[in-house]
């Protein structure tokens, strides 16, 4: 009975008055024990619904540590995870209090998924950082600290955990919050808390622990149910990033986004960028209701009262100390196994805008640990940097600090689609700012990359008449079709120009061969595919050829029969060859020397046109994968 | 300038995130499986575009074993509201006679997993919407909300993409598919809280009511039509019950309850002892059973 009128008050809090929404990270070291505090803090708020809890206890009797619960088996929620005991990625939690509602990420400590923990500090408010009592500040922990201030979080609460094992010393936990606040010193935090714990004991969690009587201040569930975090007395001029452009019918043209700052009324005078277009607002819908003005953190579609060029990446705002360029200078956490290099291209987002974007330059790494500034030519995983970006072309870029939704963005690698890194922006820069490229020269891979492909020479070999030129022809279409970027060589193009002085002897054939095999080589330097068309019969010249050429040398052998090539006749050339008009023809009077070990054999009689392209695209993509 | 309240933020991010699908993907879908999360996702979009309907079509793969007062309220909704629905059936699976009673976890294997890839692959839908929480179960908890499927449709949990702030990146390579959770944040209590707050219309039976329940392996099953085999020893009996999920009747557990009204369901949702997938059978099979099925496809 008791149960229900607790129940009942609680429903009619609940349903009464709405609360706030708090999202906080808990982040350490490995074995700092950060499943166990949540899952502490929620047993011991009764939380948990009571199956989960049954099937807590079920699970802690296979596998557990000494048979007591293991708190941490509610959050660590993937098999992997389970069999390796450790967490590998981050477990959102849901709870609420009488005061608020509540949304835990709890991350992995380990150093090979910092980068899952990097996006649970990106989601959150506040951090709850674990330090182990038994051991001090950590690697880690420090690592922890630099990132979370990183992605923005200004409240942090450290837990000194485990308390318990060092017999609730106070001299130790002192120590370590010194230590602590010697630490985060350099950051800019706008709170800092210490709290001495025990997870696996419950000291200190959510209930005072009679431990510890030199600590008499809050709780960390009191202390995450009351602290403020927005300062609402400062004044934030209007900035929306464009979402989407709404036009139902011809009546209607709506911008929609979220608002990011500040508040927007109807009959406002609104600036758009980077266009620096000027207009008036002239309706506001939040959702679905028209309404005279909405604030920051409301999803709208504004209208306009003139026609100016707006599209999805244009900021709408009202007086704005946003900087319209196209290059600034960011801090970069680099989370991809493909390290940064300088000079590459990536998709850049940067609130809702999508575009190409370089590094120009590293300035330097930041040492994790000391903050030191290292020089260095690549960022690999798990390191920060500091870095110049350049974009392809100027939009609206706003400082961090000033406004997370505008000043944070991510690189996107352009051939796998990974999302590369994460970054904030420091300040902007003009180009007169006496900017410097870095050192790295535009490389072959670089060039291939930007145009998100793997290059190859795709060398076409076999009697005139085999089917060469038209196989050719229709790779490249298909490779077109596809997005690729090529380049066709044949006698056309060839024999016209750049060889037009050579003949049909031996000494020129050889030649011909090299400079085809040089030029397809400079443009594979360029980044192109290439196809070839040209009879060469000599095993000699392709291995030449090979050899110039290198590692991209894909040899396709058109094998069709002479008897077969000489039906066709298309050009009429073998019925001049057999009459002695030409001399030194390939099959007739000059050898064809068949290749040892193509790529590739096709014969035209045997397969369709169709079926050759498909083919040629399956083995060159199997290539691609067996030949990075 | 105020503190916007918990479900204003829940319902800002979840149109935030249909935006950006809306803009950035090539093909996007909303599945709608008729339940109560469905019911707020399918709100949540109508509200995010207006008053332009949503620009995109929304799919419900049917079993043929759903309740049948589902059926009616999925297509008196479509009409309602003047969206497009599309049906998917794995007609393969009807033809042999797949059904829930006989065939285990086979049937949800073909007829709701395999069903859903076949109506993906048929339509060529590059992102799919759905109504998944992270509060449901444990392997949902640690899943982003840009979730990406290889070209079998089946999820990495070890590889998943880095999700930073807001920025999320929705490019895909080749053969591959993203399934998007916009309540993904959301807990059961914000989805019946939202529910009332927004006056959403859900189907009748997530209220209590007599309706012919047999009791079956600790759950109370509805008996929704003739297919419904009985056991020996097994009767017939009205029961005030009503459902906290939605799904196919003979996989569907209920509850004994008296709320009939939503406040009493909120009551009801407050004191929950039970966490809402119990009355899922196919829950119960494993633990870890609902990332293996997800690995291999399920939503």
């Amino acid at each position: 009975m008791r149960l229900r009128e607790v129940w009942k008050g609680a429903k009619e809090r609940d349903i009464s008055r709405m609360k706030s929404l708090l999202k906080f990270i808990t982040c350490g070291s490995v074995d700092d024990g950060k499943s166990t505090l949540i899952g502490h803090m929620l047993y011991d708020a009764k939380l948990i619904f009571a199956d989960q809890e049954k099937a807590l206890e079920l699970d802690s009797k296979i596998g557990s540590r000494e048979g007591k619960i293991d708190y941490s088996l509610l959050l660590d929620g993937l098999m992997a995870e389970r069999e390796q005991g450790i967490t590998i990625d981050v477990a959102y939690r849901y709870f609420t209090t009488e005061k608020r509602s509540f949304i835990v990420a709890d991350t992995p400590g380990h150093e090979e998924y910092t980068r899952n923990m990097a996006v649970g500090a990106s989601f959150a408010d506040v951090a709850v950082i674990l330090v182990d009592a038994t051991q001090g500040m950590l690697i880690q922990t420090r690592r922890h600290i630099r990132i979370c201030s990183l992605m923005g979080i200004k409240h942090f609460v450290f837990a000194i955990n485990k308390m318990d094992l060092v017999h609730y010393d106070k001299n130790i936990y002192d120590k370590i919050s010194r230590d602590i606040k010697r630490f985060v010193g350099e950051f800019d935090v706008d709170s800092i808390k210490m709290i001495p714990v025990s997870a696996t004991e419950g000291d200190n969690v959510t209930k005072h622990s009679f431990k510890m009587l030199w600590y008499q201040e809050e709780t960390l569930l009191e202390y995450l149910e009351d602290i403020e975090l927005i300062n609402f007395s400062k004044q934030e001029e209007f900035l929306m990033a464009v979402q989407r452009v709404s036009r139902p019918n011809h009546n209607f043209r709506g911008f929609q986004g979220q608002i990011n700052a500040g508040e927007v009324s109807v009959g406002d005078d609104i600036i758009v960028l980077p266009s620096g277009e000027h207009a008036k607002v002239s309706g506001i819908y939040v959702t679905d209701q028209e309404v005279k003005t909405a604030q920051m953190g409301q999803p709208v579609t504004i209208q306009l009262d003139s026609e100016i060029d707006i599209s999805r990446g244009c900021v709408i705002c009202k007086n704005t100390s946003m900087k319209v360029t196209g290059i600034f200078t960011s801090k970069l956490f680099w989370m991809d196994e493909e390290a940064l290099i300088p000079g590459r291209n990536y998709w850049i987002k940067l609130g809702t805008k999508i575009l190409p974007a370089a590094v120009m330059n590293i300035k330097y790494k930041i040492d994790v640990n000391s903050g030191e500034q290292i020089p260095a030519e690549h960022i690999y995983k798990n390191e920060l940097a500091v870095c110049d970006v350049i974009l392809s072309e100027k939009c609206a870029v706003d400082i961090f600090d000033h406004n997370k939704d505008l000043g944070s963005f991510i690189f996107i690698n352009r051939v796998s689609n990974m999302t590369s890194a994460c970054g904030t922006v420091m300040h902007t820069l003009r180009r007169s700012d006496n900017l410097v490229w870095h050192e790295t020269d535009i490389t072959k891979k670089i060039r291939s990359e930007q145009k998100n492909q793997k290059t190859r020479t795709v060398w076409f070999t076999g009697l005139s008449g085999s089917g060469k030129s038209t196989l050719a022809n229709e790779l490249e279409k298909q490779l077109v079709a596809m997005g690729r970027h090529t380049m066709l060589l044949d006698g056309d193009n060839i024999r016209m120009g750049l060889n037009k002085n050579l003949g049909f002897t031996e000494v020129d054939r050889v030649e011909n061969i090299r400079r085809i095999a040089e030029v397809a080589k400079l443009m594979n330097d360029a980044g192109l595919i290439v196809l070839t068309a040209f009879i060469s019969p000599y095993e000699k010249d392709r291995e030449n050829a090979r050899e110039i050429i290198g590692d991209d040398f894909f040899e396709v052998y058109v094998s069709t029969s002479l008897e077969e090539c000489e039906r066709r006749d298309v050009k009429g050339l073998y019925k001049k060859a057999r009459n002695g008009e030409i001399p030194n023809f390939t099959g007739i009077t000059s050898p064809y020397e068949v290749p040892k070990s193509p790529n590739l054999i096709i014969d035209t009689k045997e397969i369709t046109l169709d079926d050759a392209v498909s083919l040629l695209i399956e083995k060159l993509e199997e290539n691609e994968r067996n030949n990075v | 300038m105020r503190e916007l309240t918990h479900l204003e933020q829940l319902e800002a991010e979840a149109i935030y995130i249909m935006r950006e699908v809306a803009a950035e993907c090539e093909k996007p879908v909303m599945l709608y499986s008729i339940g109560k999360d469905s019911s707020v996702m399918l709100h949540l979009a109508m509200k995010a575009f207006y008053p332009e309907k949503p620009p995109f079509p929304f799919l419900h793969i049917d079993t043929t074993w759903k309740f049948k007062e589902m059926i009616t309220f999925r297509d008196e909704t479509a009409k309602k509201l003047g969206i497009e629905m599309l049906v998917y059936t794995n007609m393969d699976g009807v033809k042999q006679g797949i059904n829930p009673f006989n065939h285990g976890s086979a049937y949800t294997d073909i007829m709701k997993t395999q069903a859903l890839k076949q109506a993906l692959d048929m339509y060529g839908f590059t992102a799919a919407f759905g109504g998944g929480r992270r509060d449901e179960e444990k392997s949902r908890a640690k899943e982003r909300v840009f979730s990406f499927r290889n070209a079998q449709h089946a999820w990495d949990p070890k590889n998943q993409r880095p999700e930073m702030w807001r920025l999320y990146n929705t490019k895909v390579n080749k053969g591959e598919s993203i399934r998007v959770f916009p309540l993904s944040n959301w807990t059961e209590k914000d989805i019946w809280q939202y529910i009332r707050q927004e006056n959403i219309d859900i189907v009748p039976l997530y209220y209590a009511k007599e309706r012919p329940v047999v009791y079956r392996d600790g759950n109370i099953i509805m008996v929704d039509d003739d297919r419904m085999k009985l056991n020996s020893g097994e009767k017939i009996e009205m029961k005030k019950v009503r459902f906290r999920t939605l799904g196919c009747y003979p996989l569907t557990g209920g509850v004994e309850s008296k709320a009939d009204t939503l406040d009493a369901i909120i009551e009801e949702t407050l004191q929950a002892i039970t966490s809402e997938r119990t009355s899922r059978v196919i829950d119960h099979e494993a633990a870890g059973s609902m990332e293996r099925r997800k690995r291999e496809g399920y939503f």
